[in-house]
């Protein structure tokens, strides 16, 4: 849970919590925006259990992606599929 | 040199660990206290690729298996109780506790649910307002803005049946107490990048003035790796006790103060204790006084948790960095990522599964030892 999914935003809502909605690599998750206030559709961010923590740019997303899918079951465990 | 081609850029590798050698005149101990960094370093071999003399010391950096066992013990006291639905990020359904884990008590019919985030959790607890809902709030301080909003935004909407069992911890104080060990053979730390896109550096610009440690923020890529050892050594080398910070393309030096207000406004800081370690003062979060209503520690009492770790698990040592996977005896044998004994077996981003998954042998049957 510790480590962090960079995905692409593709959806941005506003309400009581800023929401959206990242695409990681084809898996669509609602992740938490409040503390990205300026990312946007099209950012990519770094997201940590739901919530967007730093904005990044596409090639740091696709290097720290890609370290993901070598640990066994990260990805899965940071996108809260069951172990 | 088999793994170097496995790198994205071979050839950068290759003149990063030349650098390095260069550099290198004296022995030296680096800890990296990230349990992404631990996986990379040891899939990679990056640790036995360094100029013989570099060390990596593997820290406490992997968040499930520093949980205490009796949070573990709680957690499963609470989730068994009827009427509630106990949640929580799925890597923590293994964990073994003294008596079982949190995947035990789903087994035998208790409400035990994986979420992805503790927004989901309040979501729960909104949808059966006749359950109590509690989430299991750990880790580092990658995940506290999390908790930290789940709760603001419970207490904001009015879910009182939501509730957090709280065992944050927080990095600085575990540097700090791994220093003032007088058996410390630490010189050098890689701050976990992650870690730091939240908090910043600053936390770390006291401790390298006063114990005279360079700290460099770092990723978890393997050229980043490479580069925040070399950086490392270079400061080593010249006497020189700095933050700096190799993770620019994340990290600035102030952090996500919006995520840290959060966290302020939520939690307050405490002690804590860290699976394997023992206490460290000021070392973790639990929830400040005016939210105390969201505590699931008050909320369920559950006093006289007795607890005890599995006799052979030497898991403690292997989380202070004292010893190596491959020194316990029960490493590979009777403990696997399938029948875990301890917690640092259970997590990908621990010490213990971080060596199985790249395929260490244990001592008895390796050959260069
Ligand atoms: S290999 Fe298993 S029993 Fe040994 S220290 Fe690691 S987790 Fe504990």
């Amino acid at each position: 849970m510790c480590l962090g999914i960079p995905g692409r935003i593709t959806e941005v809502r506003d309400g009581v919590l800023r929401m959206g909605t990242v695409d990681f690599d084809g898996i669509r998750r609602e992740v938490c925006l409040a503390y990205t206030p300026s990312a946007d559709v099209g950012d990519y961010v770094v997201v940590h259990v739901g919530f967007a923590i730093s904005q990044v740019d596409e090639a740091e997303a696709a290097k720290t992606l890609a370290v993901l899918s070598a640990i066994p079951g990260a990805l899965a465990s940071e996108l809260g599929e069951d172990a | 040199m088999k793994y170097l081609d496995e790198y994205r850029d071979p050839e950068l590798a290759r003149r990063l660990l030349a650098r390095l050698r260069a550099t290198t005149t004296r022995p030296w101990a680096i800890m990296e206290v990230c349990g992404g960094q631990t996986h990379t370093l040891v899939r990679q071999g990056i640790d036995e690729l360094l100029p013989a003399g570099i060390r990596m010391i593997h820290g406490p950096g992997c968040p499930v298996c520093v949980t205490p066992l009796e949070m573990i013990d709680k957690a499963v006291a609470i989730a068994a109780l009827p009427g509630v639905i106990f949640t929580s990020y799925g890597d923590m359904l293994r964990v073994p506790g003294t008596t079982g884990d949190l995947l035990a008590v789903k087994a035998a019919g208790g409400d035990v649910r994986v979420v992805y985030t503790p927004l989901d959790a309040v979501r729960i607890a909104r949808e059966n307002p006749d359950r109590e809902v509690v989430f299991f709030a750990v880790g580092f301080e990658t995940t506290a803005p999390a908790n930290a909003m789940a709760v603001l935004h419970a207490a904001a909407t009015g879910v009182s049946n939501f509730s957090v069992l709280v065992s944050h911890v927080l990095v600085p104080p575990a540097i700090t107490a791994i220093l003032d060990d007088p058996a410390n053979q630490v010189q050098g730390f890689l701050a976990a990048g992650h870690v730091c896109a939240v908090m910043g550096w600053t936390e770390y610009e006291p401790i390298a003035a006063r114990y005279r440690v360079p700290i460099v923020v770092t990723g978890f890529e393997p050229l980043d790796l490479l580069e925040g050892i070399l950086m490392t050594v270079r400061q080593l080398e010249s006497g020189r006790a700095e933050v700096e910070n190799q993770y620019a393309r994340a990290v600035r030096r102030s952090g996500n103060t919006a995520a840290q207000d959060a966290v302020r406004r939520a939690f307050r800081v405490t002690t804590r204790t860290w699976r394997g370690i023992g206490d460290i003062p000021a070392s973790g979060l639990a929830l400040v006084p005016e939210l105390a209503g969201f505590d699931a520690d008050v909320r369920f009492a559950t006093t006289g948790v007795r607890t005890a770790e599995h006799p052979e698990c030497i898991s403690g040592a292997i989380l202070r960095g004292t010893a190596l996977p491959t020194d316990c005896a029960a490493y590979g044998v009777r403990c696997t990522p399938r029948t875990p004994l301890g917690a640092p077996m259970v997590s990908a981003e621990g010490t213990c599964a971080a060596f199985h998954h790249a395929g260490r042998r244990p001592l008895s049957t390796s050959e260069e030892r």
